[in-house]
Formats: structure tokens, sequence, C-alpha cells
């Protein structure tokens, strides 16, 4: 009995905790990329970039509050900064609509060439996020580190194994909640949500309807800001805000939007959470944890893993690339090709 | 003069003409139906009479106002309907938000009007919450058709309601579209299926290359000898 | 119609003087050295553009994976010119060759199994995870084993299989074949994908191949690098050593060792001049001929163009493998030309993303336009960032010298590169979306 118990404890500390906390985060931008893949038709390479200025802009607001001698006590100090992270990343990404994609909106551009202007953008954002702030590591986080100690927990329950939860992981994963549901309570039951997804559904309909095009891309714009910004705002707090790490980021989210199904908001966070799961699953050396469940004799000399934890961002790859050989539409069915 | 008219129609999709001085037109309450050949041009007429291709001659009136200049959101305004051939429902979105979705330019009380949408349509009030896309070809037509109405339009046109369905549900439909013109509606309607259609309809317009070729009720369509050899299987 | 012909060859002149004008400023200003270097470097990525040019303006494909197959070109370097760790391939060898017999096994057993049970869906899918994931065990329990004992032999030297000890010129070719074999398979799988996906994958199964060289250290000794591969041309310290070289570098006045190095670029500017001259010509004949006029029908109009019965598929997959065939080219000069191979430089901005600006401000579906947007993005840069400084300087020169935005401007100036790209990128597209030097008519 007490082995199951620390054999739970070891999942959900190394394997469920963290999972649970990346996936929350590949939602988030996942979400995102998924409501502008419906609505503008195209896949934002940007997107990463956009997430990263959201960091950006709440890690100087956070500094600013920090010199002002703010805090939020055990939480860090950034969650007050973040709606201003999102206000920026808002203005930054109707701007650049503005300026940029709603002259290919006009000309009723090919998709393709969406795709390379927003290389463009992706190259214009970065290079400015680097001239801002530098390109260096910037730690940002205050406050308690831990919700949960693992001695703490190991004193609490008498087990062997120690189940740690940090201040940053729950926060994610508690706002990753509310966002979600907020966005998912717009679409299905505001008049304005539900004209985005008539858009979404059948262009040509919606406009017959007096549907307002560029109201309904606006409101995309700016939902998907919020989402980017406080995706990376989370990231960021969570590990640790690299300008650069962005753009490797980039392939897990269209990997959690394609997987989900592109274009399905529900597909969106169940792709992010299918590939967190993955990648720490496929990665994670089961050694102790059979060695707590089998008998003594079968105990295994061996990791027990199945690829190494070198291979944990590649996996995701991996499951993108075969989700969109194999089932392009992903688990849900977005739209298709 | 008719309530709803396209008179003296002329113009294409740009290229070559399509419409030679075509001419339709109904009355409240009235169905009018339009039949002819493939490449006749009744589906152009129609597009012409919403406002979804330019004419280069002729003018549409709706209650004595000329609304030629207007686009298709502003004709919807002005109280016209449309049910396109293709693509005429969100199938992702349920029964009852389609609905929703039609009346997206109203912005006063619309409950009441989706009430009479439902008496209308029976069916989809029972399946007002399932995907529309999950319903069968009749029932979706029946969708459309509800999304048309619940702007509250003075006239309702309909592009061939009954392509690709079973001749049952036709009839179906028919039944419910002459219910809808009962309520004082307008309705002016293309069609494939010209006996069935004529059939119902008030008056009859049969264009040929764009042209009105003949022009009567429809019931004396349906006597006319000609019409009976060219276009109803004699 | 001549006189617009006229018109674009003069137009053209006139771009790639103004290039050679550029450089020989940066000659003039900066040194000879930097100059040659960035010749080279510019003319490597010229090569590369042509290939990306041949997948995107013959054919419209969207191919992000050029990252990959640089890597791959470089990877045939050291395989090809690096002497065999003898020890390694005798204890070690065999076990890599029976785990790489295990994979393609398995491979090929798959796509069986996923073709004997097409008709139903859910046992298709058991039967061929059943299949991958068995072979998948079998594979990791045959080259773990095999992997420890290589990466055990001298890891701080060697710790590798090593290579063939080939002369380093045929790893340009070899590299090319590799690239272009792996971009079969790529393909083969992949080019049904529309566009944005295409791009995605081929993005992903780059950051794969990355992946696999970084990690796999018995290959190519991983995030360790391989130095030190052996070259075509001369060392400059033997050259220093030469008569002739001293009087040179007398001559010029300027010193032997910086004498001794410009040698050694002219020298693989001369190589690299030689292979971009050929494939140059390669591409335009192929342009003119039959086979370029149906690829660039299939490009404006593959609905009808496959209703005419090209088999559309199969052209797709020749201009992919060729295009990358040409990437890996370059590669493998890449690295000839570093003289070691670096895993970990290979980035996706300045590999995959950069290539593709140089593709559309050059000109796409253009040769020699290509071969001059590989020329000026490369150009721009590395030149960004002396010439963002100077600018910078210039505007800061009124701030006090301790001013902390002055300081910080001047600190990431570097940056303004990244905004410089995006900028000309997005500019190019909206006003010049051909290019510098459109398509030609033909």
């Amino acid at each position: 009995m007490i082995d199951l118990l620390n054999a739970l404890v070891l999942i959900t500390n190394f394997i469920i905790v963290p999972a649970m906390t990346y996936g929350s985060q590949l939602a988030l931008g996942a979400l995102g990329v998924t409501m502008i893949y419906s609505v503008l038709r195209f896949s934002n390479f940007a997107h990463g970039e956009m997430m990263s200025f959201g960091a950006m802009a709440t890690i100087l607001m956070t500094w600013y509050l920090q010199g002002q001698g703010v805090s939020l006590g055990p939480l860090p100090t950034a969650l007050i900064a973040i709606p201003v992270g999102i206000v920026a990343t808002i203005g930054l990404v109707i701007m650049t609509d503005r300026l940029v994609f709603r002259y290919y909106r006009r000309i009723r551009a090919e998709n393709v060439t969406y795709l390379i202007v927003s290389i463009g953008v992706m190259f214009f954002i970065g290079g400015l996020i680097r001239f801002i702030i530098g390109p260096n590591d910037q730690v940002f986080t205050d406050g308690q580190r831990f919700i949960l100690k693992a001695r703490a927990f190991k004193a609490m329950t008498g087990l062997n194994e120690g189940l740690a939860i940090k201040t940053t992981q729950g926060i994610t994963i508690i706002t990753a909640i509310i966002m979600v549901s907020f966005v998912f309570w717009f679409l299905n039951k505001t008049r304005t949500g539900k004209s985005m997804r008539a858009y979404s559904d059948n262009e040509d309909l919606a406009l017959l309807s007096g549907i307002n095009p560029e109201r309904v891309v606006m409101i995309t714009w700016i939902i998907t800001a919020a989402l980017a910004a406080t995706a990376g705002a989370l990231y960021g707090l969570d590990k640790s805000y690299k300008p650069f790490t962005y753009l490797s980021l980039l392939l897990p989210i269209f990997a959690a939007a394609i997987v989900g199904g592109v274009g399905n908001p529900v597909g969106a966070i169940l792709g992010g959470f299918v590939i967190a799961f993955s990648e720490l699953t496929l990665t994670f050396a089961y050694k102790k944890f059979l060695t707590y469940l089998l008998p003594d004799s079968m105990a295994p000399s061996g990791l027990m893993q199945l690829l190494s934890t070198d291979y944990k961002i590649a996996l995701s790859f991996v499951i993108l690339v075969i989700v969109l050989l194999i089932r392009p539409t992903g688990i849900i069915g977005g739209k298709t090709l | 003069m008719s309530y709803l008219i396209g008179k003296d129609m002329t113009g294409g999709y740009g290229g070559a003409d399509i419409l030679h001085g075509c001419t339709i037109g109904v009355e409240k309450g009235e169905i009018a139906v339009v039949v002819g050949p493939n490449g006749a041009g009744k589906s152009t007429a129609m597009k012409a009479i919403f406002g979804m291709l330019a004419l280069r001659q002729g003018h549409v009136m709706i209650d004595g106002e000329d609304i030629s200049h207007l686009k298709p959101e502003e004709r919807v305004i002005k109280g016209m309907g449309f049910v396109p051939q293709t693509n005429n429902i969100f199938t992702s979105m349920t029964v009852e938000e389609n609905l929703e979705m039609g009346a997206f330019i109203r912005d006063d009380d619309i409950s009441e009007t989706m009430q009479q949408v439902y008496d209308l349509f029976p069916i989809l009030k029972e399946k007002r919450r399932q995907p529309a896309g999950e319903l069968s070809g009749g029932q979706r037509q029946q969708v459309a058709v509800g999304r048309a109405l619940m702007t509250q339009p003075k006239v309702l046109m309909l592009d061939e309601p009954t392509a690709g369905v079973s001749p049952i549900v036709m009839d179906e439909l028919f039944d419910r579209i002459i219910e809808v013109a009962r309520t004082g509606i307008a309705i002016l309607m293309v069609e494939q299926n010209a006996k069935q259609a004529l059939h119902i309809a008030d008056k009859g317009y049969v264009l040929v290359q764009g042209e009105n070729r003949y022009t009567d009720t429809g019931a004396a369509l349906m006597a006319n000898p000609e019409v009976r050899r060219a276009f109803l299987g004699g | 119609m001549t006189g617009q012909g006229s018109a674009n060859r003069y137009r053209t002149a006139l771009l790639f003087s103004a290039m050679a004008v550029l450089l020989a400023l940066v000659g003039m200003i900066q040194s000879w050295n930097v100059a040659f270097t960035l010749l080279n470097l510019c003319l490597i990525s010229a090569i590369m553009t042509l290939g990306v040019n041949i997948q995107w303006g013959y054919a419209g494909l969207v191919n992000f994976g050029m990252m990959g197959f640089t890597a791959l070109g470089g990877l045939a370097g050291v395989l090809v010119a690096v002497p065999p760790v003898t020890e390694a391939v005798a204890a070690g060898g065999a076990g890599i060759l029976i785990a790489l017999i295990v994979a393609v096994i398995t491979v090929i057993a798959a796509v069986f199994i996923r073709r004997r049970c097409a008709g139903s869906g859910r046992r298709q899918l058991w039967a061929t995870t059943l299949v991958v994931v068995s072979g998948l065990v079998v594979f990791r329990l045959v080259l773990d084993p095999a992997v420890s004992i290589i990466e055990a032999i001298e890891p701080a030297k060697t710790g590798y299989l090593g290579g063939l000890g080939l002369p380093i010129l045929l790893s340009w070719i070899v590299g090319a074949l590799m690239a272009a074999g792996v971009a079969w398979v790529i393909g083969k799988i992949s080019l049904g994908l529309r566009s944005d996906y295409l791009a995605i994958a081929t993005l992903g199964i780059s950051e794969i191949i990355i992946y696999v060289l970084k990690n796999e250290d018995w290959l190519a000794r991983g995030v360790k690098n391989v130095n030190g591969l052996p070259r075509p041309v001369p060392y400059e310290v033997d050259l220093q050593a030469e008569p002739w070289l001293i009087s040179v570098s007398e001559y010029l006045d300027i010193s032997v060792i910086d004498a001794s190095s410009l040698i050694v670029k002219i020298c693989y500017a001369a190589f690299f001049v030689v292979v971009l001259a050929v494939l140059y010509r390669l591409a335009e004949a192929a342009l003119d001929s039959p086979w370029g006029r149906m690829m660039r029908a299939i490009r404006d109009n593959e609905v009808s163009a496959n209703a005419m019965g090209k088999n559309v598929t199969a052209r797709h997959l020749e201009v992919f493998v060729i295009g990358s065939a040409i990437v890996g080219l370059a590669g493998a000069m890449l690295t000839t030309l570093d003289g070691q191979f670096t895993p970990a430089s290979y980035q996706p901005l300045r590999f995959t993303f950069l290539i593709w600006v140089m593709v559309i401000v050059g000109g796409s579906g253009n040769n020699a336009g290509s071969i001059l947007g590989g020329f000026l993005i490369w150009f721009f840069w590395i030149e960004a960032e002396p010439i963002g400084l100077w600018f910078i300087s210039a505007i800061t020169a009124g701030m006090a010298d301790d001013s902390w935005l002055k300081a910080h401007l001047i600190e990431n100036a570097a940056h303004t590169r990244l905004m410089t790209m995006g900028l000309v990128l997005m500019l190019v597209l909206r006003f010049a979306p051909r290019g510098l030097i459109p398509e030609k008519k033909r």
C-alpha cells in the first residue's frame, strides 16, 4: 500500500504537475494560434514573438513595481503586471494588423503570402524585443517559491517520495483555467463570440448576415494577444525569460494546435495537454516507479526510459509530423486541409 | 407594380452579359418561380436582384424604392431575405445559433420571431441544440430558410432550394414554402424541378439565355404545350 | 518584348555592379580579409537561395527545413573526410549497422502492415503501433550498448565512429546526395500537405534532424563538435613560409599572416564561384527547357495541369529533391569553409528564415535574382552590426557619455539587424512582391 502511494506521488511530482503546467502554457499559446487560424486563416509564425513581447512588457512593469516597493506578499509581483503586458501586446498586435496584415486581406492574398509576411513580422518584433530588453536571461519572480515543499509533504504524509508544487506552477494552471473558461464563455454565450464562430465557419454567409469582418478580426487579435501575453509571461515566470526561447516554443504550440484539431478551441486545449503529457511520460525514467510497484525480485536494473530526456522537445515535433501525415484534422477534427 | 421587381436587368459577372433585359417581379404573399434550362441565367437574375453582381442596365425596386445601388447587407435591412443554394448554414453551430445569426442585424428581442420559425418548422425546434451540419439534407434546407426568416423579411428569395433532395423532402419543403407565403411574405424562387415548382407558383417566369421567354401564372405555363414540350418533359 | 528583356538585363547588371561596389567598399573601409570572408559566405548563401528558389519559384513549395539539409551537408563533410576511428569502428560499428538495419526493417514492416490493414482503420492503427513500438524497443536494445562502447573511446578527442578519410571535396557531392535522399523521404510523405502545413512539417523535421545530430555523439560527436576537418586549399601556416607569398605581402603592404589568409580565402572563393556558375547554368537551362515550362504550368494552375495528365506529385517531388540537394551541397561547402562541424550553430533563424528573406527580396522564380538576394541580404545581415553601430553612435553623439540610454542603445545596436531584416521583408512583400529581379516572362 505504501509502495503504491509512493509510486503515485512520484508520478504526480515528476509527471503530472509539470505536465499540467507545461500543458497549460501550450494550451494558452495554441488557443491563440488556433483562433487566428480559424478567423484569419493563416498560421501566424510571429506568435512566439508576440508571447515574448507580452512577457517583456510584463517584466518591465514588474521591475518598475518592484522598484516602487510594491509587492504581493507570497505571490509574484508579476501578477499585477500581467494586465499591463496584455494591454501592451494588444496594442502591438492591432498596430501590426493595421499596418501589415490588413493590406493582404484587402487584396485577397494567398495563404502562403500571409505565412511569409508573418516571418517578417517575427523578425521585426524579435529584433525589437532584443533591442529593448537585451538578449540575456531575465529573472523576475519574487514572492514565495513553493506552495508546497517536498520536505513538508514528506513530513505530513510520512511517505518516502516528496511532492513539491511551485507557486508559479499553481499560478499557471489557475490562470490558464480562468482565461480558457473566459474565452469559451465568450465564444459560446455572447453574440460577438458567436459571430466570430460564424465568420470562421462560413465567411460568405456571415457577411451576408451583416457580420462586420473587420470587427471580428480585431476582436480575434485582441483575444489572441491577451492569451499570448499571458502564456509568455507565465512561461517566463516559471522558467526564466530569454528572448530567443520563444521561437523554439513555436513548434510545440503549433503541434498542440494541430494535434488537437486546428481551428477548434477545444482541440487546442486538448492538444496542449496531449503534447505536454506525451513529452513527459515518454521520456521519464520509470525505474523508481517500477521498483515501487513490482516485487523486489522483478525490480528493473536499467533506467527503463523509452526515449532519452534530450529528446523531450524533439518528441513534440515527432508527434506533430505524425499527426500531420496520418490525421491532419487532429484528434477532435478542426478545419481540414 | 410588383412589390419587388428587377426590371430590364442586363449584366454579368464582368465579362460577357448573362442577362439581357430580363424582368422578374413578385407580390406580397405570392410565390413567383423562375425556371429555365441550364445556363439560362436564373441564379444570375436572383443574385442581381440581391445585389451580388452589378447591373449594367436596369434597376431593382422594392416597395417603389430604387435599391439598385445598395450592397446585399443593406438590402437585407430593406426587407430582403436570401437563401443561397449551397453553404447556406453554419454547419458547426447549433440550429438555434444559426437562427440567432440570421437575426444578427436586429437588436430587438428575437424570441418571438424564433418561436414563429419553430412553429413553421417543428423539426427545427426538436433539434435546436444539435449542430446544423449533423442534420439531413432536407432539414438543413429548413435551417437555411429559417435563418433567412429571422430578419422578418418582406421578400424571401430562394436559390434552388430543392437541389439534391429526395422527392418526398421536396414536397415537404414546398409545403413549408407555401406556409411562409401565407404569412404575407413574397417568395421568389429559382428552381430546377420546373414541374413541381410551377405547380405551387402564382407566377412563373421562364428564362432562356438571359431573357424572359414566357411569363404567366403557374397553372397557365403548365398547360402551355410549348412550355411543356421544352421544359416539362412533354 | 526585346525592349523589356534588355531593360531587365540592364537592371540586373546594374544591381550586381552595385553589389560588387558594396563589397569593394567593405574591403577598402574595413579590410580585404573581411571583404573576402563576406564574399565566400555570400557565395554559399547564393547557392542556398538558388536551391530554395527552385522549390518556391518554380513550384510554389514552401520548405522551412533548410537548416536540416544544410546540417546534413555538413555531416557529409565529417563522414567523408575525417579519418576513421578504427578502434570505435571495430568495437561498435557492427552494432550500429545492425541497429540501422533493424530501423529500416521496422519502417518497411510498418508501411507493409499499414497497407495490408488498409481496410480496417482501428486494426491498422493497432498493428502499426505494435510494429513501430516493438521495432523501437529492439532498436534501442541493439543501439544502446554499441553507442556506449563507441562514445567511451577517448570521448575528449573522438568518442565517435569517424569518417571514411576521403578528400573533402567529395563530401560536397555526398552532401548533396544525402540531402537528396532525406528530401526524397520527406517529400514522399509530406508533399501532399497544404502550404502552411508543409512549412510546419519541414520545420519540425529539420528540428528533429538537428536534434539527432546534437545528441547522437557516436555519429558526429554531437555538441562536442568535430574540429580540424581536412581542407582542399593550403593552410595559412604553410603559405606563410612560401617566398612568393612574402613578396606579395610586401607589395600589398600587409602582414604575411593577412596575406596568407587572403590567399586562402581567394582559393575558396574560386571553388565556390565555379560551383555557383555551374549551378546557375544548369538552373537557367532547366527553366528554358520543356521541363521548366511544365513546372511553371503546374505552379500557375495545378488543377488544369492535373486534368491534362501531368503527374503533379512526381514533379513536385523532383523539384523538392533537387532544391534540397543544392542546399545540402551548400551545407557541405560551408562546413569545408569553416573547417569544423558545429551542430549547435544550425539555427532556424539564420539558416531557414534568412534564406527565405533572400529568395523573396532577390526575386522569386528568377535565378539571377536568387543570387543577388543571397549576396545582398547576407551582406546586410553581417554589415548591419557595424553600420547600425555607426548609425546609433552618430545619433547618440550628442548624448552625455554616461547616459544609460546611450549605453543601452549602443549595446543593443547589433539587434537592429533583426528588425531591419523584418522590415525589408515586409516592405518587399508589400511594395515589390516579385522581388528585385522579377521572374522573366518567357
